[in-house]
């Protein structure tokens, strides 16, 4: 993965004869091109979009609309009815509080640890930092679904069962976000901290004082992914959570479906609400997600 | 996407520095968590799949019982082969769909690729709860807009939920659905790094897309697609939620995958010893998986 990149910016000079020629054959060459290319595109934006946009559509339907046939895509008296049900008979506005209580603290944590290790792991080099790389590898063989069952008797003796503590403490560990901290700070030239050393600084200091503000990008972009996760856990809540009053969304949601009758006004009121703040987070960070090195290692 | 370049030419350790406080505390927290919820519960879960411990009380070592009661156990026989199963369609339609979309959305004579691109990663956003909600929705037999369509079009309805097969195929397409937009990402970078002058030459001898593709394309992104296949397929043998929220393991139990089984018979019927046994055969499959790949990447790199 590491070879390709700089060929790229080489080829622009002896490809720039290519172009003038492609352009001289002109306008109806590129419409040929453009039109096969373009349908292509948009047939199969339409196949990932249109179940999403019929999921939203129905969600504003009034019950009784919602079978009634022949369907049809747009709502005739489009109502929030599903939208408000959903709000108030399933908790829901408390399980948007704990969901948000645990992705924004365990958001934190993450960023934090994943950076401090991260950092020592491309910048020092003892055998301990070593082994613990290897520790770190390991983790990413062991996923948390193979361990379910220990893990729940760990958190549960330490007293962490029925608590969001329980679900955001093992969250924080994560290889994903070390791998992609050590890949940036690997980038970041030794002479940087052989200067601040000269200088007189200490070295946590020159972590705390110089690392951490250039590393914002790649804060960004975990934070983002790490929100995701956090956001749309299921099974780790589940097994955690006994009181209803500390249910988390995802959980909110999969109790509805499992109910005898689904009720799929609430149900479809309910799942949009919950798409709503990765969407908006998404939408405002996009650039950030697109160019994210997730290659780095993953695992969530 | 710098970093990479980068990374090669810096990554030799040029004389780190021998210090020992600073890394320490600077990894000491992650440490204690590592510790805490990878290295204990590693042990127990292996020391318990030796076990009949159920969660509470005492508990006494039955040596390979557990392991020698799961090989007889249909039900877990049959999770097994319905996960494998699930995870042999899924890994391949999603690895020809994101690999499509990526050419395209690369393609410069397509039009309006920023906000198409939108649309293909919104269902990866998507948490796989409210995936299979949303399938479950388009795929109701009695109410679904699919089998509307179908009986539309002059077609009977479909028993997309009452059929076992149907049912997984169902999940599969959604899965694949969900998770086109990550596979996409990957194969993005990927095809973006191949040399453009690679293709520039082979038009000047005359070869079309689909010949460039098959000859340029596959082959510069064969690492790339390697990583693709690899976490599709671990993430496939781990897969529950969206079973859980799609059509629940059925119709009946015959839909219930691996994690599911582990989840049932450890806390539901509180056999822990048992299912910690059942997780060390995933485990197991997981680890055989990541080698077996692993092999063939490397034999294909030196051809």
């Amino acid at each position: 993965m590491t070879t390709t990149d700089t060929p790229r910016k080489v080829d622009s000079t002896p490809g720039r004869a290519v172009p003038k020629k492609r352009s001289g054959s002109a306008a109806s060459g590129g419409l040929r091109r453009a039109i096969p290319a373009t349908t292509l595109l948009w047939v199969l934006a339409a196949l990932y979009g249109v179940p999403v946009l019929w999921f939203v559509l129905s969600s504003f339907k009034p019950a009784g609309d919602l079978f009634s046939l022949p369907l049809t895509l747009f709502p005739t008296n489009p109502t929030v009815s599903g939208y408000e049900a959903a709000w108030d008979s399933a908790n829901f506005s408390q399980y948007f509080i704990n969901t948000a209580i645990v992705c924004v603290i365990a958001t934190i944590l993450t960023v934090g640890v994943s950076c401090c290790t991260g950092y020592a792991l491309a910048k020092y080099d003892n055998k301990w930092l070593k082994a613990f790389f290897v520790g770190i590898l390991a983790t990413t063989m062991l996923p948390g679904e193979v361990m379910l069952a220990p893990l729940f008797l760990v958190v549960r003796d330490l007293g962490f069962y029925n608590s969001l503590a329980g679900i955001i403490l093992p969250a924080v560990l994560t290889a994903t976000g070390c791998f992609m901290f050590r890949q940036f700070f690997l980038t970041v030239p030794d002479e940087l901290i052989e200067a601040a050393r000269i200088d007189g600084a200490r070295e946590l200091s020159i972590f705390l004082r110089i690392m951490v503000p250039i590393s914002r990008p790649i804060m960004l972009t975990l934070a983002i992914l790490s929100f995701q996760w956090r956001w749309n856990d299921y099974i780790w809540p589940l097994l955690m959570l006994n009181d209803p009053e500390k249910f988390t969304v995802q959980i909110g949601i999969q109790s509805l479906v499992g109910a005898q009758n689904i009720n799929w006004s609430v149900l479809l009121g309910g799942s949009v609400i919950s798409m709503v703040p990765l969407i908006v987070v998404f939408l405002v960070f996009q650039r950030y997600v697109m160019n994210a090195d997730i290659n780095a290692g993953l695992k969530d | 996407m710098t970093q990479r370049a980068s990374d090669v030419t810096v990554s030799p350790p040029r004389r780190r520095s021998k210090y020992t406080v600073a890394p320490l505390v600077l990894i000491a927290a992650n440490v204690v968590l590592f510790a805490l919820f990878f290295m204990w519960p590693a042990v127990i879960g292996l020391v318990y799949s030796f076990t009949n411990y159920t969660g509470v009380g005492a508990f006494q070592f039955v040596g390979l019982d557990n392991y020698s009661k799961l090989f007889g156990d249909s039900t877990f026989y049959d999770a097994t082969t319905r996960t494998l199963l699930y995870t042999v369609l899924f890994v391949p339609l999603n690895f020809v769909f994101s690999l499509l979309i990526a050419n395209v959305l690369v393609s410069k004579h397509a039009k309006g690729v920023s906000v198409a691109r939108i649309f293909f990663f919104i269902p990866w956003l998507l948490s796989p709860i409210v995936v299979g909600v949303l399938w479950r929705w388009l795929f109701g037999e009695n109410f679904g807009l699919v089998n509307y369509l179908i009986e539309k079009a002059g077609g009977s309805a479909v028993p997309w939920q009452s059929n076992a097969d149907l049912s997984l195929l169902v999940v599969v397409v959604a899965a694949s659905w969900a998770w086109t937009g990550f596979s996409m990402l990957l194969f993005i970078a990927a095809i973006k790094n191949v040399p453009t002058s690679y293709y520039e030459a082979a038009a000047l001898d005359g070869a079309g897309p689909w010949r460039q593709f098959i000859s340029i394309t596959l082959p510069s992104i064969a690492p790339t697609s390697f990583i693709v296949i690899l976490l599709n397929t671990i993430h496939a043998m781990k897969e529950y939620p969206l079973f859980a929220s799609l059509n629940n393991g059925g119709p009946g139990t015959t839909n219930n995958l691996l994690v599911q089984y582990i989840y049932q018979t450890g806390f539901k019927s509180g056999q822990i010893g048992y299912a910690s046994a059942a997780s060390f055969v995933l485990m197991l499959i997981l680890m055989a998986v990541a080698i077996i790949q692993l092999i063939v990447n490397r034999r294909v790199e030196n051809r």
